[in-house]
């Protein structure tokens, strides 16, 4: 891995994050936009690919590619091998305890939908209730709605305050009796807040109720040892964490999985099939039905191994100087104003401008190639939270550097000559 | 830079800062709500009809200033107008924005500057959401129109 390679800070000592060798990792990055240097800040949506996972990519559909888990042949038994090696990989990456508590899904999004339609569905009776915060992203939201008109259950919703963190008392006083799941987010999407979710989850197993959390923006920035936080569910995307699109992870825990009906039937998720009767597989099989995104589960492989090539300090490190750099710089700009300004923050920084639409910025930004992305980074609640319409939001990962905070705010500069 | 000039001329950076008609309507005899999914913009078209002639137009809502600025200058434009004119200024401006931007531009007057969009395909539903939300509006059938 070129981006371990450590070189030393001038007269700190301390080894300091390569992040000229990280960027060599990245091809994309070497590009232009609008003929400007891309710098790309859009991380929250969707992370830029290293070359390993290109090449893996790559590699499976040019000499490896064949159904995994059913063919009697060569290739066959190769994918499944390299298939279910990933799956290890990841088992090590988030530290769970069993490789079959790795549930492969398309991303984050149709993890909580599993989660809701078979844990949820099973077991949640009219008057139970699901905590989730007013932080969630909608994919945090809708299934459980979706839930509650199928089952009776209540959505209760965790309040934050206006530095965008979650209330904790409050969350204290949700908890009771008829409380059935706790879901909560690890890092907010929209204002990068990091939610003290050890606190969360020891609050809610004193009440024996179990809790699930959405790590899609976590797993990139933070070290996640799902053991140690001790969460019955952990969730996350593939494609957010420098892997391909269209894979994800559930986490569960072994005994509640073994509990859990399976989500979707079909082909892989069976023992045995009569028209009387079906058997369903082992896990973590039961919850995976049909062919699965084969090379991006061995995509995902690759990008876990390119993660965990890295010094993770160092990471660490970098991305929280950046995040200081990049709030000193906007909030020194006139009129800029940042949405979520939590104590302990992970790799976002979101931004209003009383006069000028986030739409508007981000067009402008775009012409200076520098990608963020301007909406309600499909959290509306937290939109209706601050009483801002959209925001425009700057997501970093480990490649971006101090300079393209230094392009990142000349090109809003540029916005606001254009709106004086 | 110079396409972004196009997209954001003084006319409509004067619109979007002091939009026109921009107040709600008690009296309206059609009214419909826009919605962007995309963007999060939303706007509220109000029209009052009398024998086919439009007495009062007027919106409401947030959004770009894109979107603030082609809503503005729809209701300065079709207000005292006939029903049909708004019909047929719509496939206009649709055709423009969907289209090449060049072709019909000059038949539309002032909002021949909303042309600079179409080099932004991001935006295009910016520009166009008051226009769907009038249609919807006039027509009485949906209750919320979307550029989706």
């Amino acid at each position: 891995m070129k981006a371990m390679k450590e070189t030393t800070a001038a007269g700190s000592g301390r080894a300091r994050f390569d992040v000229v060798a990280a960027r060599r990792d990245f091809p994309i990055l070497s590009r232009t936009v609008h003929g400007k240097p891309l710098v790309y800040l859009d991380n929250g949506a969707t992370s830029q690919k290293p070359q390993v996972v290109i090449d893996t990519l790559s590699r499976y559909y040019r000499e490896e590619n064949a159904n995994i888990h059913r063919g009697v042949h060569y290739l066959s038994e190769w994918a499944t091998a390299a298939y279910e090696e990933a799956r290890q990989k990841i088992q090590a990456f988030i530290n769970a305890g069993h490789k079959e508590e790795i549930i492969f899904v398309r991303g984050t999004t149709e993890a909580v939908n599993l989660v809701a339609q078979s844990y949820g569905r099973s077991s949640l009776k009219p008057g139970d209730e699901i905590v989730v915060s007013a932080m969630e992203h909608h994919s945090n939201i809708v299934p459980w709605q979706m839930l509650r008109e199928q089952s009776g259950a209540r959505l209760r919703v965790i309040p934050i305050n206006h530095d965008g963190e979650l209330v904790l008392d409050e969350y204290r006083r949700l908890l009771n009796d008829k409380t059935k799941l706790v879901s909560v987010t690890h890092v907010s999407n929209a204002l990068g807040t990091v939610v003290p979710v050890r606190e969360i989850v020891s609050a809610a197993h004193e009440r024996g109720i179990p809790v699930m959390l959405d790590g899609a923006q976590a797993v990139p920035h933070l070290k996640v040892d799902v053991q140690a936080l001790g969460c019955d569910f952990y969730a996350f995307s593939g494609h957010k964490m420098f892997g391909p699109t269209g894979v994800g992870v559930l986490y569960g825990r072994r005994e509640l999985l073994e509990q859990m009906p399976p989500y979707q039937g079909g082909g892989d998720m069976i023992s045995l099939v009569t028209f009387e009767k079906t058997h369903y597989n082992v896990l973590p099989y039961k919850f995976e039905a049909g062919t699965p995104n084969i090379a991006g589960g061995i995509g995902l492989g690759a990008a876990v191994d390119y993660l965990r090539g890295l010094e993770w300090d160092q990471v660490a490190a970098h991305e929280e100087e950046l995040l200081t750099y990049a709030t000193e710089k906007l909030t020194a700009i006139d009129g800029l104003r940042i949405i979520g300004t939590a104590k302990h923050k992970a790799g976002v920084i979101s931004f209003v401008f009383d006069d000028i639409h986030a739409h508007d910025v981000g067009t402008i930004l775009d012409e200076e190639g520098v990608a963020v992305r301007a909406g309600h980074h499909c959290a509306m609640p937290v939109m209706q939270r601050f009483g801002v319409p959209a925001t425009t939001r700057a997501s970093f990962a480990l490649y971006n550097t101090r300079e393209e905070i230094d392009v990142l705010a000349s090109a809003i500069l540029k916005a606001l000559k254009v709106f004086k | 830079m110079a396409d972004l000039e196009d997209l954001y001329q003084e006319v409509i950076l004067d619109h979007n800062k002091s939009p026109r008609n921009f107040r709600a309507m008690g009296n309206s005899s059609h009214k419909a709500e826009g919605y962007n999914p995309l963007c999060g913009d939303q706007v509220t078209v109000y029209v009052r009809l009398r024998d086919g002639l439009i007495e009062d137009i007027s919106f409401q809502g947030s959004g770009c200033a894109i979107s603030k600025a082609s809503a503005s200058m729809m209701t300065a434009e079709l207000k005292g107008k006939q029903e049909s004119a708004a019909a047929e200024l719509f496939d206009k401006v649709h055709r423009m924005l969907t289209g090449d931007c060049v072709d019909g531009v000059q038949s539309l007057g002032k909002l021949a500057v909303l042309s600079g969009v179409c080099k932004f395909p991001a935006r295009v539903k910016c520009a166009s959401l008051a226009w769907h939300t009038l249609n919807a509006a006039l027509k009485g059938g949906a209750d919320v129109a979307s550029t989706e």
